[in-house]
């Protein structure tokens, strides 16, 4: 019995940390601002509940409750945070294909690709 | 294993140090700072300070995010390029560093039992702390019961800090000094319905975090909390309902002259409980006088009540310094004020959802 | 069991580089935002999997604690960020709008 507990926690520990460095590898491949909050938001919806769950497998009654507890936390904070940041930046004007790719081979400046967050109505710095 | 996950936390510290210091823009930088304090209080786990990485995560990663942007609310957003570069600053701190590192090479191994800090009073508490107070949480006992002292001395300082504060900031707007009469009720205007989602949720989880707070509060002697922890995460709370419902909806709930007394009803208790112990013939904060034939219950109570002291104070606090930075009206403070630098140079409040559409 | 444990850090610490390079690099603040609200998720998982590691599970208060602080942490942000200040009340600003 313990062996099958064992072995699900295994899997699902590994399979939630897979999803959390695969969504880590998309927040810093994805080409946007939106596409990015995507890959944020699987690293903290399947990649906490993947490490989560396969811990309650190995765990004493009170603490797998504890575990899950933490897991409906981060469900529904930040869910509600990753919503709350889009509709923010949708308001201020930011749109899908605002930015390109970082391109981290070679060193040419992309076109579009400039700092807006330094840009100024014309002032110098 | 331990050592390679220190090692790499260090690493990621130094990196986001370089990182904030090298900001220009206050906001990034506030949240990075976010970010810090979250390492930090990784570190603090690893190394088996699970106390102390309670207190840093329930300060670092709510109230101080929040009281950074209320002053950057009240200052410029950047900052302004040096004029000088601080050769002699740097020398003298790289100089500095050097001698703090040439003095650790002579410290004792991190660990070491013949080391002086464990050969000394912290073996007594290790040894007798489950015999004289009887708790699960030696640090808790050592807080508020060998060192009740110094938690006093600690309480203190909270509570100057925050009248301190309450007095610096409120200068010159008489609605905010302390004992000022409350101010006249706003109109009750239309309710506006922004944020549905963001309200249902706030909602949803404030009963579960004061709930929690209170949790924190009593569990402290089994394991990791206290009052300094459950205050700082009470007033989380309360700062969570003010972030949706603006800072007079808290005011009307916890109204602030109140609350400035509570500040000092928590430093009473602490007192008083020692004044108790001095009244019925032992040393001061000498928990045993409360309940002479059975020592160890009198050390429970006398913590219970002291960390009672602790919770509200911290909690009052906190709530008064959020009152004070949140409530005060925002003013230009420069004339060349830059526009929040978000995206592209867009301006406090002026793009609407039509406007934006319009645009792309 | 305790090598799983080890796996799980190391892989929730790579993932905490990336999302540390992305609030490093990131050209907008909102980029920021989105790597700390990550970064606090993983950090809640580190510490969950960090005392399933070392054998004591009580430090999942901590845990509980980090994800509900984030949250505040990540709406003060949002806030500042739509008003320029934490002290628009919701009745005030229904007569302010024109």
């Amino acid at each position: 019995m313990s062996a099958v507990l064992d072995a699900l926690c295994v899997v699902f520990l590994l399979g939630g940390t897979l999803f959390t460095v695969i969504g880590g590898i998309g927040m810093i491949r994805l080409p946007s601002f939106y596409t990015r909050c995507h890959a944020a938001g699987m690293t903290d919806s399947a990649g906490a509940a993947g490490v989560l769950l396969g811990l309650c497998f190995v765990a004493e009654p009170l603490v797998a409750v504890k575990l899950l507890s933490v897991l409906a936390f981060i469900w529904l904070t930040s869910v509600a945070s990753t919503h709350a940041l889009v509709k923010a930046a949708y308001a201020r004007g930011l749109r899908f294909y605002d930015e390109q790719p970082i391109d981290l081979t070679n060193k040419r400046p992309q076109p579009g690709a400039e700092d807006r967050t330094h840009k100024r109505s014309g002032e110098e710095e | 294993m331990e050592l390679l996950i220190t090692v790499t936390l260090f690493a990621f510290l130094i990196w986001m140090a370089v990182v904030i210091g090298r900001q220009r823009d206050l906001f990034s930088a506030s949240m990075l700072t976010g970010i810090f304090s979250l390492i930090c209080a990784g570190l603090f786990t690893v190394m088996d300070a699970v106390d102390v990485a309670f207190t840093e995560a329930a300060v670092g990663a709510g109230i101080s995010t929040v009281l950074f942007l209320a002053t950057l609310a009240l200052t410029d957003e950047r900052e302004r390029r040096p004029e000088h570069t601080p050769l002699a600053a740097i020398g003298v701190v790289a100089l500095t560093g050097a001698a703090l590192v040439y003095g650790t090479l002579d410290m004792p191994a991190y660990g070491d039992p013949s080391a002086p800090v464990h050969t000394g009073v912290a073996r007594h508490y290790m040894e007798r702390s489950w015999d004289e107070i009887g708790l699960p949480n030696i640090v808790t006992g050592v807080l508020a019961s060998y060192r009740g002292f110094d938690t006093f001395g600690e309480l203190g300082v909270i509570f100057t800090a925050g009248i301190g504060v309450s007095l610096l900031l409120s200068a010159g707007t008489p609605e905010l000094t302390p004992g000022a009469p409350p101010p006249p009720p706003k109109s009750r205007a239309p309710y506006v319905r922004e944020m549905p989602i963001l309200r249902t949720v706030s909602k949803a989880l404030m009963p579960y975090i004061l709930l929690f707070a209170l949790y924190v509060q009593a569990h402290g002697d089994f394991g990791p909390g206290g009052g300094f922890q459950a205050g700082v995460i009470f007033t989380a709370a309360l700062i969570l309902y003010g972030l949706i419902w603006g800072p007079s909806a808290v005011e009307a709930f916890a109204r602030r002259r109140l609350v400035e007394r509570a500040t000092a009803v928590g430093l009473l208790i602490y007192g008083g409980v020692g004044v108790t112990t001095l009244t019925l013939g032992h040393s001061f904060l000498d928990y045993s006088a409360l309940s002479p034939e059975h020592p160890q219950h009198g050390q429970h109570w006398g913590i219970f009540v002291v960390e009672l002291g602790v919770g509200i104070t911290v909690s009052a606090v906190m709530l008064v310094i959020y009152y004070v930075f949140a409530s005060r009206p925002k003013k230009d403070v420069s004339p060349m004020r830059q526009p929040l630098p978000l995206l592209g140079g867009a301006c406090v409040g002026d793009v609407s959802t039509e406007d934006a559409e319009a645009d792309s | 069991m305790n090598l799983v444990f080890g796996a799980a850090a190391m892989g929730l610490l790579v993932t905490m580089a990336l999302a540390m390079f992305r609030a490093t690099v990131g050209p907008s603040a909102y980029d920021r935002i989105s790597a700390l609200n990550a970064f606090g998720t993983k950090t809640v998982l580190l510490i969950a999997v960090l005392g399933f590691l070392s054998g004591r599970p009580e430090w999942l208060d901590l845990a509980l604690v980090y994800g509900l602080c984030n949250f505040v942490g990540t709406l003060a942000v949002l806030r500042f960020s739509k008003y320029g200040s934490l002290a628009k009340d919701e009745l005030a600003s229904a007569e302010d709008e024109p």
